[in-house]
């Protein structure tokens, strides 16, 4: 029978969850319980009306399976949509304090539902179906596990609506980016081993001799997040039918330990693994090798060794021993080097082939992403020194540079990327229209640059304000001075924010043309086309 | 073993052996003759679709 061990299993699981609502120890958690409960009985639903009797037909062994590729690109797309809209949301709602709904849509909730949404939830998506796409075509061989890879795509997606909805209950570690709690980490652990042991196992089955560069990279994420989040996480749940634990650190030990995670979160998670889609999919679109595939492999080395090491610059001038601070900062220093060999090696892959940034918009985007790559990965180390981090920390200084490479590194290379993969996975000759695409790249783009400019300033602006004495030694601002004069500042923030969710709309909108088998009648992209010689 | 032997392990043979195996990474990429497997490797994927 068709999903007949799924149906049984996710039965008696929707049964635990009932159990759990009823038997829970606190009111989110009885909520909480509600949520999965409903969704579980959702899913069985949906199964058992679509389970058959008949025998499956025979799975091709040399085929690639693209089933759950098909179904994360779609994911990509609703969650990148969901979390930059409500990244607007709270932009406004700084701006604007009036729009904070207590208790479920105020500011405190929604902003990890905003960071998870875009990391987790639209970033974890894209390197979800990338790399099982990856992994596929440069091994040459069909994903390990049978089912495996539907496991990890549903599983992954329930731990994004557990995270999301518990942030709105009130349910929160309070660790940055790694708010949800025991529960939640406990699952997102299973899906997580079983997506290693999926793409581990495809590596080991391949046919091609050599494992490419670019999985490396996604391998590298994948070990190394599931280190970070099982360590990160350790913790003592007060009830085990409760919504609260208490971290196994405390003090310093516990802020460092929150920061190793973090910074190799953004070490990993939005380095790494997004560096594996470069690798592969600047490559394709320009149909032309890495410029240098020694170089990438020192890339490679040079990261992992160095980024594991970068998480103190978050703790300067805390509790946190003087030496670990140093250690972190000469550590991010030193990680220029790779930073911006592999940006090189990422933007001298078109060389010879310059051109095609005129016809082709899909490479114009991939050349933003690993442009923005360079200059975030230029401001960070920048910030880590001690001297400017005592003016840029806890101001908008900070908020702007971690856009400038979620949106222009993480955002762009992934767009790119899910570009490049749609027509592919739905076998269309090209996308629905090439033109949509320049305005998604222009709107992304300006939206950045907006954002990104507006937060150096308020942020330089805030700095500045906090540190002004008199000279009476008195501070001369107080803080709510400081909050009022970056309302305009925040307003153009959002509209910023608002142009780069516009792009991301003009994007689901063509990627869906594309799905549904459109195409858009239009002028080809100038220089793309040979102009027609006269006879003579 | 407390925090001072780890600590002392960590940044005297730690440090070394990670040190060791990085520059052991860097001498294997550029060793003779790696450059025709680099160029093969690199065209992996332009091979498949």
């Amino acid at each position: 029978m068709k999903f007949g061990t799924e149906i049984v299993a996710l039965g008696l699981f929707a049964f635990a969850a009932l159990v759990a609502a009823g038997f829970g120890v606190d009111e989110p958690f009885r909520q909480h319980m509600w949520v999965l409960f409903i969704v579980l009985v959702g899913f069985t639903v949906v199964l058992l009306r679509n389970t058959s009797f008949a025998r499956a037909a025979a799975v091709d062994p040399s085929a690639y399976m693209d089933g759950p590729i098909r179904y994360g690109a779609i994911a990509t797309m609703f969650w990148g949509v969901v979390g930059m809209l409500v990244g607007v949301v709270i932009a406004l709602q700084l701006a604007y304090p009036d729009l904070n709904i207590q208790p479920w849509l105020n500011f405190g909730r929604l902003r990890p539902l905003h960071t998870s949404a875009v990391v987790f939830a639209f970033g974890g998506n894209a390197l979800l179906c990338t790399s099982l796409y990856v992994v596929q075509r440069t091994s040459r061989a069909r994903l390990f596990g049978g089912g495996l890879a539907w496991f990890v795509f549903w599983g992954y997606q329930l731990f994004i609506v557990m995270a999301a909805t518990g942030y709105l209950l009130g349910i929160t570690e309070s660790r940055e980016y790694a708010e949800p709690e025991w529960y939640v980490d406990i699952w997102l652990t299973i899906v997580w081993v079983a997506y290693l042991i999926l793409f581990l196992g495809t590596i080991l089955k391949r046919k091609e001799p050599h494992i490419y560069v670019a999985n490396w990279f996604y391998l590298s994420f994948i070990v190394t997040i599931a280190m970070l989040h099982v360590v990160n996480n350790l913790s003592m749940p007060a009830s085990f039918l409760g919504s609260k634990s208490y971290s196994a650190f405390s003090g310093v030990q516990d802020a460092l330990t929150q920061w190793w995670y973090g910074h190799n979160a953004v070490g990993f998670f939005l380095t790494a693994g997004f560096l594996g889609m470069m690798y592969y999919f600047v490559p394709k679109q320009a149909n032309r090798p890495v410029y240098s595939y020694r170089l990438s492999i020192i890339h490679f080395w040079a990261l992992i060794f160095l980024y594991i090491w970068a998480g103190p610059h978050h703790l300067h001038y805390t509790a946190l021993p003087d030496w670990a601070q140093t250690l972190g900062m000469v550590f991010s220093i030193m990680l220029w080097m790779p930073s911006w060999g592999g940006m090189i090696n990422g933007l001298m892959t078109l060389s010879g082939a310059w051109d095609k940034l005129r016809t082709d918009p899909i490479i114009r985007m991939m050349v933003m992403a690993i442009a923005f790559y360079g200059m975030s990965t230029f401001e960070g180390p920048m910030m880590s020194i001690k001297a400017v981090n005592s003016l840029s920390h806890y101001t908008d200084w900070t908020i702007g540079h971690v856009h400038s490479g979620a949106l222009g590194w993480v955002g762009m290379i992934s767009f790119g990327a899910i570009y490049y993969m749609v027509p592919k996975l739905w076998n269309r000759d090209r996308l629905y229209s090439l033109r949509l695409v320049t305005w998604h790249f222009w709107l992304a783009t300006l939206g950045i640059v907006v954002y990104a400019a507006v937060m150096w300033v308020s942020g330089i602006m805030q700095g500045l304000m906090w540190r002004e004495y008199d000279e009476q030694g008195f501070l001369v601002y107080s803080f709510a001075e400081t909050v009022a004069a970056m309302h305009p500042y925040y307003v153009m923030r959002a509209i910023g924010g608002a142009m780069y969710l516009s792009g991301a709309l003009i994007m689901a909108w063509n990627v869906t043309m594309t799905i549904l088998g459109h195409q858009r009648e239009e002028e080809p992209m100038p220089g793309s086309v040979p102009a027609l010689q006269p006879a003579e | 073993m407390d925090y001072n032997l780890m600590r002392e392990f960590a940044d005297s043979w730690g440090l070394v052996a990670m040190a060791l195996f990085f520059v052991g990474a860097v001498a294997f990429a550029f060793r003779p003759g790696s450059r025709g497997q680099a160029d093969e490797a690199a065209r992996i994927p332009l091979k498949d679709d």
